[in-house]
């Protein structure tokens, strides 16, 4: 089952690409990069399988990141809410607020 | 590929699995509702850890559904809901036809690429003979269970990496908690 859940991790991983470009609002594309995190999850077990359980190692290290990631990525955006009353990544275009 | 190693109920699972991960996906970057996004996202999370346990990775499947599945969703849908992003007005937020180009394109490149992947070979040790041969060595019921083929390449190669993830887990919560304070006038 490698090569079909390496397709899937692809494939997975293409739609957390498709839904990044095509979406204009902030928490939806944090979503879809989570779902990339966890398109790359899946290949790092499946080729766990190959080498060992390294990979599975580092599925643990990135789901740590993705939730370290989760947390100060949702609290820049309930700051900036706070600031400009909307989350549309086209109306954030300003570095200075 | 490697058919003659995998049962019928494996396959199907497998694929069924698979097929409301890619379902699930599709419907979560489609959705207006944050709220409803973030459900399929739930689902796939639910599938990506019944593929783990179906791929010998049940540790991992377990800590999915607890971590992915349990926490991070449950931080997003809070923060859905404490910014009340229900309204109709903000709901159309699929960007304009630059913006599908770009994607469609993006996504055009990436299954390319995918499709030249599938038809490059593998080294004879990337091969299913040499999975099998190498999953018959760590057997579940060997010591340790199933634990403990990841816990000790984590605790004796990796523990520099293991103790600066704790730091790092540090640093996001007081940094999350320091962005996240409303500033009053008075506190400085």
């Amino acid at each position: 089952m490698l090569a079909e859940s390496l397709a899937l991790s692809a494939l997975l991983f293409t739609i957390g690409v498709v839904g990044v470009l095509t979406r204009r609002n902030a928490i939806i594309i944090f979503m879809c990069v989570e779902l990339m995190l966890n398109a790359v999850n899946l290949s790092f077990v499946a080729l766990s399988q190959l080498y060992g359980a390294t990979g599975q190692v580092f599925v643990v290290f990135v789901m740590t990141v993705a939730a370290a990631e989760a947390a100060v990525g949702l609290a820049i955006i309930i700051a900036i809410f706070r600031h400009r009353q909307s989350v549309n990544l086209e109306d954030i275009n300003l570095l200075k607020g | 590929m490697g058919n003659e190693f995998y049962p019928l109920f494996y396959s199907f699972h497998f694929y069924l699995f698979g097929l409301i991960a890619v379902a699930s996906a599709l419907l979560f970057v489609t959705r207006k509702s944050p709220v409803a996004a973030a459900m399929w996202l739930v689902n796939v999370m639910f599938c990506l850890a019944a593929l783990y346990v179906l791929l010998d990775a049940q540790f991992i499947g377990a800590i999915q559904v607890l971590v992915y599945a349990g926490a991070i969703m449950v931080v997003f849908l809070f923060v859905v809901m404490l910014l009340n992003l229900g309204h109709p007005s903000e709901l159309s937020d699929i960007r304009g036809n630059a913006g599908r180009l770009t994607a469609g394109l993006v996504g055009l490149a990436l299954l390319a690429e995918v499709m030249v992947l599938g038809r490059a070979e593998f080294p004879a040790q990337l091969t299913m003979a040499a999975a099998e041969s190498l999953k018959a060595a760590q057997r579940i019921d060997g010591p340790g269970g199933v634990i403990g083929p990841i816990a000790a390449p984590m605790f004796k190669q990796h523990l520099l990496a293991f103790e600066l993830t704790s730091m790092l887990l540090l640093t996001a919560i007081v940094g999350a908690v320091v962005i996240g304070k409303k500033r009053t006038p008075d506190a400085r």
